[in-house]
Formats: C-alpha cells, sequence, structure tokens
C-alpha cells in the first residue's frame, strides 16, 4: 500500500503543502502525518461519501442547469497564525478605502476633484449608478459584506486579484465544508487548532441590524433572493434560516409610501433591512432594468427615504470595477495615509495608446480581463489561448480599451487535491469574507478556497468547473495542555453532580420472562 | 421572539408539502391493494378494474386499448409530469421544500431532497424486483417525513397549514374509494385501516361497519372525521373565530358542516346515503382549499413595469 503522498508531483508554481517533495511547511506537518499512511483508495471511497453528503443535503449550485454537488476536495488549505494577521490587516485597510472612496464618489467627489481618479473613469463605469448619490447609509457603510480575492504568486507572495464589493457569494460552501470535512475526516481535526467559521452568520445578522434605519431599535431584517432557480440559492437559504430571518422574493415584498412591507398570512409586515442578493440591475424595475421580475418596484425609492437598508448599498459596483482596483493602492494612500500590506497583481491600463499598443502586440504574454466581467467571464490567458483566440480578442480590445485590463499572467500557488486516484497539485486561490458592522471589520477566519480541477487551469470559479478546499486558519498560541493526547488519552475530570439513574424499566418483569 | 404571522408563499408550500406527501402515501397504498386484489382475484378483469382504478384517482385512461396494470404503475406510479401520480407529487413536495427551505427543518428537506433524488433507481429496482418495494418505500418515506415534522417543527403556524393540507388531502383521497364496488377488504387496505379494523371489530367484514369507520371512527387517524377535526383544528388556532353568530371563516364553514353531518350522522342508514356523503366530502375539500388559497396565499402575480418614453 503507497502512501498518499509519494506519488505527488509539485508543480511550477508556490506549493501550500510542499517546501520540497516530501517536506511539508510547518504548518501542514500534523495534517501530514495523519494522512500519509491512509491509502489513496481510503482518500477515494471518502470523496465520494462526501459528494454523496452534499447532494443529499442539496450543498448544489446550478451547472449547465443541472444541480451539481459542489466538488469539495478532502485536502485543506492552511494558513498559519501571521499569514491569517496579514490578510486581515490588508483586507481591512482595503474595504475601509473603498468605503471611502463609495462615500467620496456618491456625494462631493473630492477624490475626482484631487485627480487621483479621473473622473471619466468613474462615469464609464457600468456600474456608477446616479441612483445611488444621495443615500446616506444609517451607520455609514455600504459594504457589508465583501470578498477580497488574494492569489498567492510564484514567490510565496500573497497578492489581490480583485475585490467584490456587490454581492460575493459563496459563503455558504465555507460553512458546510467545515461541517462536511469534520464528519468525514474526525482525525484530521484531532490534532489541530482550527478557528471555527460558524460565527459567520451571527456577525453578519449583527451588521445587517447595525445597518438599520434610524430610529428602528428593533429591525426586521431580510434576505432577498431571485428565487430557487438561482445558482446560489442554498446560500440564500442556508444564511436566512442560519440567521432566523425570512428568505423573501421580490414577489413577497410591497413597496407603497416608500416603505417596503412583506406580505404575510397575517397581513402585511415592515421591512427595515435587507440582505439582498439580486444585482443593482434586477433591483428595482422602476428604476433598473424595466423588465425585471424578480425585482420589488419602490425599494429603491424607500431605500432613499431612508426607510429601508439595503445591504450591500446599490452602485458598490463602481468600485470593484476591475479598471478601479489598479487605483486601489493611490486610494488607500490618499484616504489612509497608510501603504497597501497587501499589492496587487502587476495591471496595465490601456488607456494610454503606448501601453494598449504594447498590450496588443503581446496578447500572448499576458491576462486579459474585462473589467466589469465576474465568475472568470470573459477572461483570456494569454499564454494558453490559440492564435485565433487572440485575432479575436486583439480586435475586441482595440475597439473598447476602457473595457478591459491587462494583467502579467501569475502562476497560482498549487495545493494538493485529490484527482481520480491520485493527488495532484491544482492551482488555488482565497477568498475570506469581510463583515463591515460600523464599528470594526471583521473577517471570517479563512474564507473560500477554490481550487482549478483541470490539470494546469488557472481559473477557479465554479461556474467553470472549479471546486473548493476546507480553509483552516491555526490559532496563535500553542495548545495550553501538553499535548499528552497522543501519547496518554487524558481522561477528562469526571465532575461528581446529582445524577439520578435512567429508569431502566420494569427488569424483574424481564427478568421473570427469561 | 415572533409571534406575528408567516410569508403567504412558505405558507402556502406548507400547506403543499402536506398535501403532495399525503397524496404520494394514498396513492401508494392504494395501488398497493388494487395490484394485492389483481393478482389474488383470477376473476377479475383487469382492463375493467384498471379504468376503474383510474376514474377513482381521477385520471384519464392513458389509450384505448385494453389497460394492464404497467399502465396504471406508470400513470399513477412513475409519471413525473403528472403531479397526481407518485413520483410527481414526491417532486412537487419537494420543489416547495426547496423553495421554503429556510423554514421547514433541514431534516425534512433532506428527508425529501433524498427521497427525490432516489426516484430514478428505485423505479429500476421496481421494475426488476416488483412495485410493492416501490411502494413499501414510498409509504416509509411519506412516514419519515410525518415523523420529522412531529419531531422538528414548531407547533407555529407553519405546523398547521402543513397538517391542514395533510388532513384535507386525506379526506380527498378517501372520499372517492367507493368506487373499488363491494371490495371492502380492498378498501380498508386502500385507506391503510385493514389491520385497525381488524383490531376493532373483529374478522367479520360487515360492509355497514367499513363504511362506519373509514367515515366516522372517532379514534382510527385516517378516518374522514378524524381528518375533518384535524384540519378544523388547524383553522381555528389559524384564525381563531370571535363573531357571536354564524361563522365568518369561508374555509372553516365547509370542513365544519362536513364534520358535523358525519359526527352526526345516522349509522344505520349511512351505507344507503354513502354517495352522498361522498360527493359532499368532496365538495367541502375543495371549498375549503379555495378558501384558504385566498384568505392566506393569495399574491399578485409579478408585474412587468413599463418605463414611459420620453
Amino acid at each position: 500500500m503507497a502512501d498518499v503522498f509519494d506519488q505527488y508531483a509539485m508543480a511550477d508554481a508556490w506549493d501550500e503543502m510542499f517546501d520540497r517533495p516530501g517536506e511539508p511547511r510547518p504548518a501542514y506537518r500534523s495534517l501530514f502525518a495523519t494522512l500519509q499512511p491512509l491509502s489513496v483508495g481510503d482518500l477515494r471511497s471518502r470523496a465520494d461519501q462526501l459528494a454523496r453528503v452534499f447532494t443529499d443535503r442539496g450543498v448544489t449550485f446550478a451547472y449547465a442547469g443541472e444541480e451539481r454537488p459542489f466538488p469539495l476536495d478532502l485536502i485543506p488549505r492552511i494558513l498559519d497564525a501571521v499569514e491569517w494577521d496579514t490578510i486581515t490587516r490588508a483586507v481591512r485597510q482595503r474595504v475601509l478605502a473603498l468605503e471611502k472612496f463609495l462615500a467620496d464618489v456618491y456625494s462631493q467627489g473630492e477624490v475626482l476633484a484631487d485627480g487621483v481618479v479621473p473622473r471619466r473613469l468613474v462615469l464609464s463605469s457600468a456600474h456608477f449608478h446616479r441612483e445611488a448619490a444621495g443615500i446616506e447609509p444609517a451607520n455609514g457603510v455600504r459594504v457589508h459584506v465583501s470578498g477580497v480575492d488574494l492569489i498567492r504568486d510564484e514567490v510565496g507572495k500573497f497578492r489581490v486579484l480583485e475585490d467584490n464589493l456587490r454581492i460575493p457569494s459563496g459563503v455558504s460552501y465555507v460553512i458546510e465544508n467545515r461541517r462536511a470535512l469534520s464528519q468525514t475526516l474526525p482525525s484530521l481535526f484531532a490534532e489541530a487548532r482550527v478557528h471555527p467559521v460558524d460565527d459567520y452568520p451571527a456577525r453578519l445578522l449583527g451588521a445587517l441590524r447595525a445597518a438599520a434605519p434610524e430610529g428602528v431599535t428593533d429591525p426586521c431584517v431580510v434576505v432577498l433572493t431571485p428565487g430557487v432557480y438561482n445558482a446560489a440559492y442554498f446560500e440564500h437559504a442556508l444564511l436566512a434560516r442560519l440567521m432566523g430571518v425570512e428568505l423573501v422574493e421580490g414577489r413577497d415584498l410591497v413597496c407603497s409610501a416608500n416603505r417596503v412591507r412583506m406580505r404575510t398570512t397575517q397581513g402585511e409586515r415592515p421591512v427595515h433591512v435587507v440582505y439582498r442578493r439580486v444585482d443593482d440591475e434586477f433591483l428595482d424595475p422602476l428604476h433598473f432594468r424595466p423588465d425585471s421580475v424578480i425585482g420589488c418596484p419602490g425599494i429603491v425609492n424607500a431605500a432613499r427615504a431612508g426607510h429601508v437598508t439595503l445591504a450591500n448599498a446599490i452602485g458598490n459596483g463602481v468600485a470593484d470595477d476591475k479598471l478601479l482596483y489598479t487605483y486601489v493602492p493611490d486610494l488607500i494612500r490618499y484616504y489612509l495615509s497608510e501603504e497597501p500590506i497587501i499589492s496587487n497583481v502587476e495591471t496595465h491600463r490601456l488607456d494610454d495608446d503606448d501601453v494598449l499598443e504594447h498590450v496588443l502586440s503581446h496578447l500572448d504574454e499576458l491576462v486579459l480581463k474585462p473589467v466589469d466581467g465576474a465568475g472568470g467571464k470573459g477572461i483570456v490567458i494569454g499564454p494558453q489561448a490559440d492564435e485565433p483566440t487572440l485575432a479575436a480578442l486583439r480586435q475586441t480590445v482595440a475597439a473598447d480599451p476602457r473595457g478591459w485590463i491587462a494583467q502579467r499572467p501569475v502562476a497560482l500557488s498549487t495545493s494538493p487535491t485529490l484527482i481520480g486516484d491520485k493527488l495532484a497539485p491544482r492551482h488555488i486561490d482565497l477568498r475570506p469574507y469581510a463583515v463591515n458592522d460600523g464599528t470594526d471589520v471583521w473577517l471570517l477566519p479563512g474564507g473560500l478556497t477554490r481550487v482549478a480541477l483541470p490539470e494546469g487551469t488557472l481559473v477557479v470559479n465554479s461556474s467553470q468547473g472549479g471546486g473548493s478546499k476546507d480553509t483552516w486558519v491555526l490559532a496563535t498560541e500553542p495548545s495550553p495542555m501538553p499535548r499528552a493526547r497522543s501519547v496518554a488519552p487524558a481522561q477528562p475530570e469526571v465532575i461528581p453532580h446529582d445524577v439520578s439513574a435512567r429508569d431502566a424499566g420494569p427488569r424483574e418483569q424481564v427478568a421473570g420472562q427469561q | 421572539m415572533r409571534t406575528v404571522g408567516m410569508l403567504s408563499r412558505i405558507a402556502e408550500s406548507l400547506f403543499w408539502i402536506g398535501r403532495y406527501v399525503e397524496r404520494a402515501d394514498d396513492t401508494a397504498r392504494i395501488l398497493d391493494a388494487f395490484l394485492a386484489r389483481i393478482l389474488e382475484d383470477p376473476w377479475v378483469d383487469e382492463d375493467a378494474a384498471c379504468r376503474s382504478l383510474l376514474a377513482i384517482l381521477g385520471s384519464a385512461p392513458p389509450h384505448d386499448a385494453r389497460l394492464t396494470t404497467g399502465d396504471v404503475l406508470e400513470l399513477l406510479g412513475f409519471d413525473l409530469d403528472n403531479p397526481s401520480s407518485i413520483a410527481g407529487a414526491l417532486s412537487s413536495a419537494r420543489e416547495n421544500a426547496r423553495g421554503a427551505r429556510e423554514t421547514i427543518s433541514s431534516e425534512m428537506w433532506e428527508c425529501l431532497n433524498v427521497t427525490w433524488h432516489s426516484l430514478p433507481s428505485r423505479r429500476v429496482a421496481a421494475e426488476h424486483l416488483g412495485p410493492a418495494l416501490f411502494l413499501g418505500f414510498v409509504r416509509e418515506r411519506a412516514a419519515v417525513l410525518a415523523g420529522l415534522a412531529e419531531s422538528t417543527m414548531s407547533r407555529d403556524d407553519g405546523w398547521r397549514f402543513l397538517v391542514l393540507g395533510r388532513s384535507l388531502e386525506r379526506v380527498d383521497m378517501t372520499a372517492p374509494q367507493d368506487g373499488f364496488a363491494e371490495q371492502w377488504r380492498t378498501v380498508l387496505r386502500a385507506c391503510g385501516a385493514d389491520e385497525s379494523f381488524l383490531r376493532t371489530h373483529g374478522g367479520d367484514v360487515v360492509p355497514q361497519r367499513v363504511a362506519e369507520f373509514l367515515l366516522l371512527d372517532r379514534l382510527f387517524p385516517r378516518s374522514a372525521l378524524h381528518a375533518l377535526t384535524e384540519a378544523e383544528d388547524c383553522l381555528e388556532a389559524l384564525a381563531p373565530s370571535t363573531e357571536r353568530a354564524g361563522m365568518a371563516d369561508a374555509a372553516r364553514r365547509p370542513v365544519g358542516q362536513a364534520r358535523t353531518r358525519l359526527e352526526y350522522a345516522d349509522a344505520a342508514t349511512l351505507l344507503d346515503d354513502l354517495p352522498t356523503h361522498l360527493r359532499a366530502l368532496q365538495r367541502a375539500c375543495a371549498a375549503a382549499s379555495a378558501a384558504v388559497k385566498a384568505r392566506y396565499f393569495d399574491q399578485t402575480m409579478p408585474v412587468a413595469w413599463a418605463h414611459e418614453g420620453v
């Protein structure tokens, strides 16, 4: 029986688990020791068991019109306490700077007047919504929930890949992954001190309640979903259930006199905070797409009147535009007078003719991304694209340079992943989730590690065949107990208290029946 | 703590989960009894028996050629597009649960989801090993759901809508079974009442007693009277009556009237009046269901908003 890691061939990238073949990094040593003696067949059967659990529980996403279990790999991704501290500070810094930018751009626009960000960039962003101007959020928060995507480059340095400030999804998989993995491979957790992730719903609810309109002391919070056919419906239902709030669809809500109510069996009931998982464009047919049937007509006016809080706020997309991304380091310096803790990936803006020309002639060496794409849509990875694709891309980009950015291709770090019957390196990223309640930006320990399952692929989105990994953040301080567990199982001290023996039933009668 | 009403959409889903799961359960029992009779009675005309079964369950025959039990099983057991078939009802129940996932317990959702996922393989198994296995599986899953609801749901309005749907469907499925013309043992079995009946009345299957047991029995949980009482209790709890005279609740009125008619029926003439009683029961169910929908579930449909041209 071969040990599981014996056949593991490292790829030409930073490997999260191994320093050199057979040499795990310090954070992974105990995991390595636990997994090494298992057989790959054992891992395989547990992985199949895991997929069944997800199917039964309905932990699925829509792929090509079908409900598929979200693939969870058995090998966790581990972040040590120091790495996590850096990530926490970096994400917090970024969220705070972007909050200030949004507040600015939807009021005075000083950042534009000062020339830090060109005015035309903001005005030409597809997600800059004039409807959002003048909405003053109750506790000043527009980015209640964000997902800042991070990657690790060839030398192991974290970099920001993009910001998601509209309706970042995936957090339900973090919660379900942990639950499923701890059931399927409990032995992994025995030796590790991993930060739990089940605090998220309470934190989110706290932030949503804190965002309630002024004067509302006991706000009614709801989650607004496009409905069961949305790819992330599972997540909407899970969050509503774990927060103990109603999951509503647009047709459950009515607006009148700038107030939002939901239809119940006992009449209409006021709603104060809407954690909406419906895109801006579909949210309110009065302001945005008139053909939307999943929105709620009048909800934007209610928000403008300050009677309901939308979380996240409308118009946030102007701050996660990929062209704006290139200005975020400057925004951090401008608003916070700090240096960025984690840098961006080297990116070319195409608004300069010389840069554009350089990029167009080097498309095969660059990654081109549409500025408003989500879910990995439209990305072209030059070194992996064929000539016709590049030729088409050249035309598209030349016609609309504002619509694109060009980046250095980064070989995302890899992590051992169970593929068929062996472990192989696959590229991963990390999406930590940040919740802003107006007094603190809190990060869910870990976040979602997405993994690109096809060999060599760099796009990790679930809509493009990606899977995920449970993500561990190890606790700082060493275990206060001497690690005696593995040597001699320590018996927990039994505290005697009043215990009455359980009624064992009519014993005598049973004895008599023998 | 929340005591105010629940979302109308969710209430409607729970009501229909109750109805669909009961429908699957009852249809499985009826098919089981029906198939047993065909197999055990060599003189039965299969085509005629199949046609009368379809009539009982309100389904049109799929074709004019001679019907076989295979046709019946396909139509009432496995046809996913027919909400009156077992598979169709279970699939609709699951679809409703999916839209109400944050409200029902996750165990209930999982029960319906697992059931739905296993339908294809159960069908294959039924083709190899006979339909009894499939029908047993359906009854068992319905029981699992009932047990999970019983032990995991708070006794709030959500619970009441679920039980209301189940009770009305149960009455509705019992009512047409006089179509089994004089096959009293089959009727008992189709109502899941054979064993309780034998324990109550002994092995002598007197028609009078069977009709009495299925309609008027106060203790047997699948009798029409029992189910109507349960439905009425739910409606009362949903909207306690305050009026001094009469009954304003349009849903409670037909249920209460049907219940009292049975409650005070003369057992001696029951058999003669049976067809009248049964038709009245079906009408009461339809009226109650429509009134519940109008009062609690009705929503305006999504409207497309047009911007005025400038």
